[in-house]
């Protein structure tokens, strides 16, 4: 039974993919371990616990009883020598030195000094017999989809469709135009379209691979909801590998040294590394620059990857990103189209 | 008779700086049915001729004809009736033997069964090996097989053999010799002379972008108008003799100038080669008794001297002076 060049061309090139051990660790397992490692450093863990010094001297005993019913630091009595060292080394967030009129020693640029203060003033005006008149009750919220973990899969799965894309299709042109094998294909009767459309379409597969692992890691690890529905998220990921592998024919349409595209794809890549929000929100840029980075196909796709996980964004108010991302798509392609050089 | 391949006055230029003039005015012309050889020095502009017949490569001047169509109007008609094996082509590595050849046989409209291609080139027991684990012989197989996959009318093969050891190259020949008694043209080009003189019907010697021969082997050879060679070196301090005017102290033939050689009987030419005098000889019972007493007559030692056949290098270094072979 004879089959479709592009089926064979398709299988061909996904296979080949597949039987490249280092490729299918920088895909698939690399992105884990990154993911891991950024997860671990970034969880929420309780605030760090806040000491609070009282100075040994005439009524420190009835400082120490007065602020033991009160929560949320931890009290410790120090030499008066002591005091003032371990507050400039951070070890204490606040001095409080009893006597007829209490004095509080502290930093007040530190957070967590400052709130020592209001807390531990509370406490002895409390001990003291102040009433509260304003009655009060604390909520506590550590959501899902609210943690930076939750922030950073969708961008992790962004940069990986676009370093996959730019490589998987640029890198791989290259070395087959510098083993002569494109110009060993144009002398068979292979339609030049089934070659370029095979090789976008090996690289779009390969990203629902990834999207799949990435997808199931966050929520099984990390618990992360996925608001949007898996249809959207998928297509959105699809469009973005169109964009990127277009990308990639273009950077990868003359030359054939691997050195000079390794190099223009890292001239590519490295603005929208930087600008597009892979770790950090791209918001933080300045309004000047945001035209420039809002342009970048990397920020269309990681917006529109954490609207839709996140926010559950449907696709129609998405179509800004849509746009952008089909826009470098498809232009890239046409352009490589007319650069393309076969041998 | 049927023609295959017409060149006329084919020109390539590459761009490049300065631009190099690759083919000056190449005529060529191969009959359907036969294996034709272009035999050439390093650099003389086979790969490129085989490249613009094949459709790889623009000409910048010239008219070309393969299989009566014309590149730029037939050019799908073409591609489904040609065979190509480039001179350098490495297929991917991670794909087994069979994994592509059928890829390779997907692309054609009559594309063969991968079993029946690799069985012509005996790569069935490699069927399932991928492509970096062949031997060069293998692989050089394995890239005919590619070209075998269309069961194409005109087979190109860009020197099948270089590089290969003399068994791999004698199953290359085998698969070739199989083709032509299937009764399908061949052109191959090769800097072996031995190969192109056991497999080609006529061979086209190239140098510098042009034939500068053409013929059957055994025509070639002829056209010596001896078929034996004498090479022979003799010790470059023997005293100095009448005729050597030439330069004296020459390696190999002293003071003896070649050319009044020529005189002694049956030898049509004689040549100053690396290290000794190469005659060509039409019987050599006749030339040798007369060579020796001449040298004894000189004074001169005989340090060398055999004799063999004449073949298609011993053509091409009358033509020009040179080896096909820069080693
Ligand atoms: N792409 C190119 N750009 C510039 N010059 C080239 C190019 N390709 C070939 N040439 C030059 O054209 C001439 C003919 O080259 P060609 O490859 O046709 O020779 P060849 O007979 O096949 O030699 P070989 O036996 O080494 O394969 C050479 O001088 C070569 O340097
Ligand atoms: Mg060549």
């Amino acid at each position: 039974m004879r089959r479709h060049p592009y089926v064979l061309l398709t299988r061909a090139r996904m296979k080949e993919f597949l039987r490249e051990p280092e490729v299918v660790f920088w895909v698939f397992v690399f992105p884990f371990l990154l993911a891991i490692g950024l997860g671990i450093a970034f969880r929420n863990k309780p605030p760090d616990e806040i000491i609070v010094g009282v100075v040994q001297a005439d009524g420190a005993d009835r400082v120490v009883a007065a602020l033991a019913p009160a929560g949320g630091f931890k009290v410790e009595t120090v030499a008066a020598a002591d005091a003032a060292r371990r507050l400039r080394l951070g070890k204490i967030a606040l001095v409080v030195v009893p006597g007829p009129s209490y004095e509080y020693r502290y930093d007040p640029t530190r957070p967590d000094s400052v709130l020592a203060r209001q807390r531990v003033h509370d406490a002895l005006e409390r001990a003291a017999g102040r009433a509260d008149p304003v009655e009060a009750r604390d909520t506590l919220v550590t959501e899902p989809g609210a943690r930076y973990i939750d922030f950073l899969i969708p961008g992790m799965l962004g940069m990986n469709i676009m370093s996959g894309g730019m490589w998987g299709v640029g890198f791989v042109l290259v070395e087959m135009r510098s083993r002569k094998l494109l110009k060993r294909l144009i002398a068979t009767p292979m339609k030049r379209s089934d070659f370029l459309a095979a090789m976008m379409t090996s690289r779009m597969s390969v990203v629902f691979l990834q999207l799949a692992m990435l997808l199931v890691f966050g929520r099984l690890v990390f618990k992360m909801v996925i608001q949007g529905s898996i249809a959207s998220i998928a297509l959105l990921a699809l469009i973005g590998a169109f964009s990127f592998s277009g990308l990639g024919l273009l950077v990868a349409s003359r030359t054939s040294k691997i050195e000079t595209v390794s190099g223009l794809m890292n001239l590519v890549m490295l603005p929208m590394f930087v600008f597009s929000g892979i770790f950090f929100s791209a918001d933080r840029f300045p309004d000047v620059i945001q035209p420039f980075v809002r342009a970048l196909p990397l920020t269309a796709l990681n917006d529109a990857l954490r609207a839709s996980i996140l926010e559950g964004a449907t696709l129609p108010s998405q179509v800004g990103r849509i746009g952008v991302m089909l826009a470098w798509g498809v232009l890239s392609f046409l352009f490589a189209l007319k650069l393309f050089k076969w041998s | 008779m049927d023609i295959a391949i017409r060149c006329r006055a084919l020109r390539k230029t590459y761009d490049a700086k300065p631009p190099v003039e690759a083919l000056r005015g190449l005529e060529l012309e191969v009959r359907a049915g036969e294996c034709f050889g272009l035999l050439g020095p390093n650099g003389a502009g086979k790969t490129t001729t085989v490249e613009i017949l094949e459709g790889i490569l623009d000409a910048s001047g010239g008219d070309v004809e393969v299989l009566g169509l014309r590149w730029g109007r037939d050019d799908a008609a073409l591609r489904e009736r040609l065979g190509v094996s480039l001179q350098e082509t490495k297929l991917a590595d991670k794909l087994t033997v069979e994994e592509t050849v059928a890829l390779f046989s997907s692309f054609y409209r009559k594309g063969r069964p991968a079993k029946d291609v690799m069985a012509d080139v005996g790569l069935i027991e490699k069927r399932g090996a991928w492509v970096v684990k062949l031997s060069g012989g293998q692989r050089q197989r394995l890239a005919v097989a590619c070209a075998l996959v269309g069961d194409p009318d005109l087979l190109f093969l860009d020197e099948p053999t270089t590089g290969l050891d003399p068994q791999s190259r004698r199953q290359i020949w085998e698969i070739v010799r199989d083709l032509r008694r299937r009764g399908r043209t061949i052109l191959l080009t090769t800097h072996y002379m031995d190969e192109a003189e056991r497999l080609c019907d006529r061979v086209a010697v190239v140098d510098h972008g042009r034939v500068i021969a053409l013929g059957t082997p055994s025509e070639l050879i002829a056209s010596l108008k001896g078929e034996h060679v004498v090479e022979f070196a003799v010790n470059g301090d023997g005293p100095v003799a009448g005729a050597g005017a030439t330069a004296s102290g020459v390696p190999g033939h002293g003071p003896l100038d070649p050319q009044t050689l020529l005189a002694l009987p049956s030898v049509t030419s004689a040549l100053a080669d690396s290290g000794g005098i190469l005659l060509t000889v039409a019987e050599p019972h006749l030339a040798i008794p007369a060579l020796l007493e001449r040298l004894g007559r000189d004074g001169l030692a005989l340090s060398r001297l055999t004799t063999r056949h004449a073949s298609l290098e011993d053509v091409f270094v009358a033509l020009t002076g040179r080896h096909l072979r820069d080693d």
